[in-house]
């Protein structure tokens, strides 16, 4: 109903294109036209009518305005549009809030599940040819600031068969690994105390890290480029239709459908139902609350992670790929001034309270420091300068993504759930979702291991090498 | 409600795109994430479209003095026009398909002649010069990019030496020299397509390599500097005159440092102390 009001009151304004006088005329003898005074006026007051000649200037500047902003190109509508509320219809809502830009910002290929591998080569592919995927016209080309050094994964004894393993499926399925002994470990890398590794898995190309609010921006950037809208706000319901339907045993299923988000905008009472035909739940540590809104129980639930920024002058070169730890313990170099990052996941039983950023400097003092020590000797005289914390989108039940439609829900695309790979794997899995809206099935990497159904039915795809 | 007239909108909003039509100007407009598809930019996200933007090359913007008259007035055009917009994203793409085309994996003469006759032949194309292993001339293109075929005649040698100096290759191009366990000196100097994905690519020349000249390369970057490192037997490495590296002092005492047995030159900095502004 608000709308309808709105058309009115834009009607009424529009009348104001031809110069109508609205006050009362008190004086109908006088002439049309006014008083034409031959000298200099010496009344104070304001005149009785409105004097068409005097205002001219201002008429007619309001006219050639009215007349610029009716012809095609500019963004005048007929109906009255605000703009701080989102829309009101829209194909397709994505609703994300993520800890894109709190990563660390890796890419691997060492995974050991298939999917994962092509995955991350599918989105160095992307990142290759950046500028042609997202180039915007007369914009500055993309730089992602990839730092190809590469990853350095340290296994011990008892998993250094798992190490293999990985290491031939990897190949096979064309990633650029290798496998080092602890000697050639030593040679290549001096700096690392190699007490208690019993293999190594290097990788050669396509790995690094970079600059994931770069990419971010230049997602963005593209994007509204090509027409989509962005609106900021948070979503607070949904509304849904829903047939239910009885099962052989007697339960009752119900099948559901999407009508419109409620989206409130942030600090304003102000909200919008935007009614929509498709739904991507890409909210990351968020999705398992958004999908409670709507009766489907997803195991993401939010894990906070700590990464902290500290200087070593001594510390190792240009070379140090991120080193990733036989206890979890990983770090990497930043920028070229002796700055690292570093970082591990913490025990099951230990996880630290989600319901803020903070960040303990005890953790650091406690299980970083001392496996880094070790590792590196260089490491033992360092000054922690900064840390952060964010959220793993962390999945429950077996720590890998959760992409593809749910059952009982006709139009919500999950793509969340990937405990600490989302960034690395983003590019293909956005391109995955688009082939699921757009063809109804995956084309380019078959990700339906990856589905639903596997939480449904209890069947975990476990990753043997999970940070 | 007011459904059919969102459609409505969206439908002339769309049919615009067909006509020639003229843009708002005014580089204050209201805030709209409502802006015709395909356009330039929106002003609600990036920088509103002013007459003196930077122009849209594809080497890192460095120019602080405004761009030159044509490429000021194909911007003029291009906010204003959308077939102008149209034709310029569409000649930027066909520049980037022209060089993954001459970059591609030579398939067919791989499977008739050997994969050292495909290298050969990929290098002359690009109008590179190369040298066999045991041999000592050259082979070489002339000024129109005409070559003989000499080179057919030496099936099954490796390359040894192979310049490539101010020619279009790229990462895909490597897949033609891939297999050539003796390249001992590789050139490249003032190839404006060697990028740091290249210098990732070249770890398959780890154990032969000895000399390798990347300098004048404008999109090579520090991160692609550290894919370096896997070149352990690299003897002479040449990095002059890299305009895409920041601070070229700490990053060739962090090369030196990196590859110990290698002589690293880097002139063309300019390593004074400049005043923090």
């Amino acid at each position: 109903m608000s709308t309808w009001q709105r058309v009115h009151v834009n009607l009424r304004k529009a009348h104001g294109l031809f110069p109508v006088s609205s006050r009362r005329v008190t004086q109908p003898n006088t002439w049309k036209y006014g008083h034409v005074t031959l000298c200099k006026s010496l009344s104070t007051s304001r005149p009785l009518r409105n004097d068409f000649f005097k205002d001219l200037e201002v008429q007619l500047a309001a006219m050639r305005q009215k007349a610029l902003d009716a012809l095609p190109g500019s963004d005048w509508s007929p109906l009255e549009m605000d703009r701080s509320l989102p829309p009101e219809r829209a194909d397709v809502v994505i609703y994300s809030q993520a800890s894109t830009v709190l990563s660390a910002g890796g890419i691997r290929q060492q995974f050991s599940l298939p999917e994962n591998i092509c995955l991350s080569m599918a989105s160095t592919q992307f990142m290759k040819n950046i500028n042609e995927h997202l180039h915007v016209l007369n914009e500055d080309p993309v730089d992602l600031q990839f730092n190809h050094s590469g990853y350095l994964f340290l296994a011990n004894e008892e998993v250094a068969h798992i190490m293999e393993e990985n290491y031939k499926t990897q190949r096979s399925f064309g990633a650029h690994v290798s496998l080092l002994s602890a000697t050639q470990l030593k040679e290549k890398f001096p700096w690392i105390n190699t007490d208690g590794v019993a293999l190594a898995s290097y990788g050669l190309e396509n790995e690094g890290w970079f600059d994931p609010w770069t990419l971010l921006h230049a997602f963005k950037r593209k994007a509204l480029s090509l027409g989509a809208e962005q609106c900021i706000g948070e979503v607070t319901d949904f509304k849904y239709t829903s047939n239910i339907a009885t099962t052989a045993e007697g339960d009752q299923v119900a099948q559901s459908r999407i009508t419109s988000v409620k989206v409130q905008v942030s600090n304003s009472l102000e909200y919008q139902p935007i009614e929509c035909a498709i739904v991507v739940n890409a909210a990351g540590a968020l999705s398992g609350k958004l999908a409670a809104m709507l009766g489907i129980s997803l195991p993401v639930e939010p894990r906070k992670r700590y990464i902290y920024v500290f200087n070593c002058p001594d510390g190792p070169g240009l070379d140090t790929p991120f080193l990733i730890d036989c206890s979890g313990v990983w770090f990497r170099r930043e920028g070229l001034g002796g700055n690292y990052i570093a970082g591990t996941s913490p025990e099951e039983a230990l996880e630290p309270d989600t319901s803020d950023l903070e960040v303990d400097y005890q953790f650091f003092e406690e299980k970083v420091w001392p496996h880094l020590a070790s590792r590196v000797p260089a490491l033992e005289k360092l000054k922690v300068t900064s840390a952060w914390a964010g959220f793993y989108d962390y999945n429950t039940f077996d720590q890998n993504g959760v992409i593809g439609l749910h059952p009982f829900l006709n139009n919500m695309f999950f793509a969340t759930g990937f405990s600490g790979h989302g960034l690395q794997h983003s590019p293909a899995v956005g391109r995955a979702v688009a082939e699921l809206i757009m063809e109804g099935n995956f084309t380019s990497i078959d990700l339906s291991n990856l589905s639903f159904r596997r939480i449904i039915q209890k069947e975990p795809m476990l990753e043997r090498n999970i940070l | 409600m007011s459904a059919p007239f969102m459609s409505l909108y969206r439908c002339c909003q769309r049919s615009a795109l067909l006509v020639v039509s003229r843009r708002s100007l005014s580089s204050v407009s209201p805030p709209s994430s409502v802006s015709p598809p395909s356009s330039v930019s929106p002003p609600s996200s990036v920088s509103p479209p002013s007459s003196v933007s930077p122009p849209s090359s594809v080497s890192p913007p460095s120019s602080v003095s405004p761009p030159p008259l044509h490429t000021r007035f194909l911007l003029y055009l291009t906010q204003r026009f959308y077939d102008v917009e149209m034709l310029q994203s569409w000649s930027f793409l066909q520049r980037w398909k022209r060089v993954q085309k001459r970059n591609t994996y030579y398939s067919y003469v791989q499977k008739n002649y050997g994969s050292d006759i495909a290298a050969a032949y990929y290098i002359l194309s690009l109008k590179g010069r190369f040298r066999f292993v045991g041999q000592s001339e050259w082979f070489i293109t002339d000024r129109r990019g005409k070559f003989n075929g000499d080179f057919l005649d030496h099936k099954n040698t490796p390359l040894e030496e192979v310049n490539m100096n101010y020619t279009g290759i790229n990462y895909r191009g490597l897949d033609n020299l891939e297999v050539q366990k003796s390249l001992r000196t590789l050139s490249l100097r003032g190839c404006p397509e060697v990028n740091d994905w290249f210098l990732a690519r070249l770890h398959m020349f780890e154990d032969s390599l000895e000399e390798l000249d990347i300098s004048h390369c404008p999109r090579i970057t520090t991160g692609g500097l550290a894919a370096l490192r896997n070149l352990k037997g690299l003897k002479r490495l040449d990095v002059s005159s890299l305009p895409g590296i920041s601070s070229p002092g700490v990053v060739i005492i962090l090369l030196e440092e990196m590859l110990p047995k290698c002589d690293v030159t880097a002139n063309g900095y300019d390593h004074t102390l400049r005043e923090e502004s």
